[in-house]
């Protein structure tokens, strides 16, 4: 898959990154645009994270009683809210995303056989999609007032109606 | 230019430092995040499964590991941005000694408040 060497042609980045004489530019090859990408999206993810873990840390750890006031009934609070069902939602997928990224590389570091490397990547990308999947299903079909449980472990608002 | 006894940016010094602890960090907080979204799960089974499992947490140890999760969480993001910084702001590398000092600097700022609440919280009954 090597790319023959272009004297004339331009690459159809912006300008080629020349440091000390030394270029750095990337191949135009389909496995580095998924790197590029990827590169990208550690970045951009990073950054809303910053704020969706933060605000969740926030809430769940400092206000009112900390992290004493988590039980069934606070997260029936918080998920009857469609506020808190997107941040969630989203916080799940961005942060499995960069974390299964984020191994995924740190395999290609330390992993020197081929086949160590493909059997530790199914194990993670199995992993990582069964808890994305799980993590969606349990946001979608949460009942914070399941019929016949024991009202003093619900949110307030169950024994209302 | 960069040579082996100096160093880069990336390795020998505070550089390869800093990016030992990112990736210890963020090791860390993904295995954190399965096994959290796994307990999380409970509260599909039950609201007795899942505040049995969440009392088990609600003592000091766990307090003081939640207490260590934010920290390193706190690390990882301002590194993080720090990063972000070095990559896409044109003074980035040049200034990139200076971001990490601000890194410590915002970890402390926001820790101390955040360890008097939590601490109080978990050992105060
Ligand atoms: C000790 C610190 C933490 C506590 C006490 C905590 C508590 C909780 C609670 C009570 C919920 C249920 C819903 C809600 O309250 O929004 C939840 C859900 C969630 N948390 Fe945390 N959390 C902590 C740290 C984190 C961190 C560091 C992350 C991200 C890396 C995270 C990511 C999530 C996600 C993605 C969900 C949704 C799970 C699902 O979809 O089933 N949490 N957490
Ligand atoms: C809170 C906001 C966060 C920010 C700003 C952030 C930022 C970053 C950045 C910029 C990188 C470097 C990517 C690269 O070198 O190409 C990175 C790597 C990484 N992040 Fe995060 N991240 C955040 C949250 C998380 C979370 C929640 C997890 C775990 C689920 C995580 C796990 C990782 C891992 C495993 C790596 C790879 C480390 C390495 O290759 O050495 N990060 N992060």
């Amino acid at each position: 898959m090597s790319t023959p060497l272009k004297t004339k042609i331009q690459v159809p980045r912006s300008r080629d990154l020349e440091v000390d004489g030394v270029k750095y530019n990337r191949a135009g090859s389909s496995r580095s645009r998924f790197e590029m990408f990827a590169w990208l999206f550690m970045r951009m993810s990073g950054i809303v994270l910053i704020v969706l873990v933060f605000g969740h840390l926030f809430v769940n750890l400092m206000v009112g009683e900390g992290v004493h006031a988590v039980d069934f009934g606070f997260v029936g609070g918080k998920w009857a809210n469609p506020f808190w069902q997107v941040w969630d939602l989203v916080m799940l997928w961005l942060a499995m995303l960069h974390g299964t990224n984020g191994i995924r590389v740190i395999i290609d570091d330390y992993a020197a056989r081929n086949t160590t490397r493909f059997w530790l990547k199914v194990l993670l990308f199995v992993a990582s999609a069964f808890v994305i999947l799980l993590g969606t299903m349990v946001i979608f079909t949460f009942e914070p007032c399941p019929a016949g449980a024991d009202p003093s472990l619900l949110a307030s608002f169950c024994s209302a109606h | 230019m960069a040579n082996s006894t100096s160093g880069t940016l990336y390795r020998g010094q505070y550089g390869m430092w800093s990016w030992v602890a990112h990736r210890i960090t963020g090791v860390a907080i993904f295995f954190f995040l399965l096994v959290h979204v796994l307990d999380t799960a409970l509260v599909r089974v039950s609201p007795e499964a899942y505040n049995a499992v969440i009392a088990t947490y609600k003592n000091p140890i766990m307090g003081l590991g939640e207490a260590g999760l934010v920290g390193a969480i706190v690390y990882h993001a301002f590194n993080g941005l720090r990063i972000i910084l070095i990559d896409f702001w044109k003074g980035g590398t040049k200034h990139q000694k200076g971001l990490l000092w601000g890194v410590i600097a915002l970890w402390v700022i926001v820790m101390i408040p955040f360890l008097v609440r939590h601490l109080s919280v978990v050992f105060g009954g």
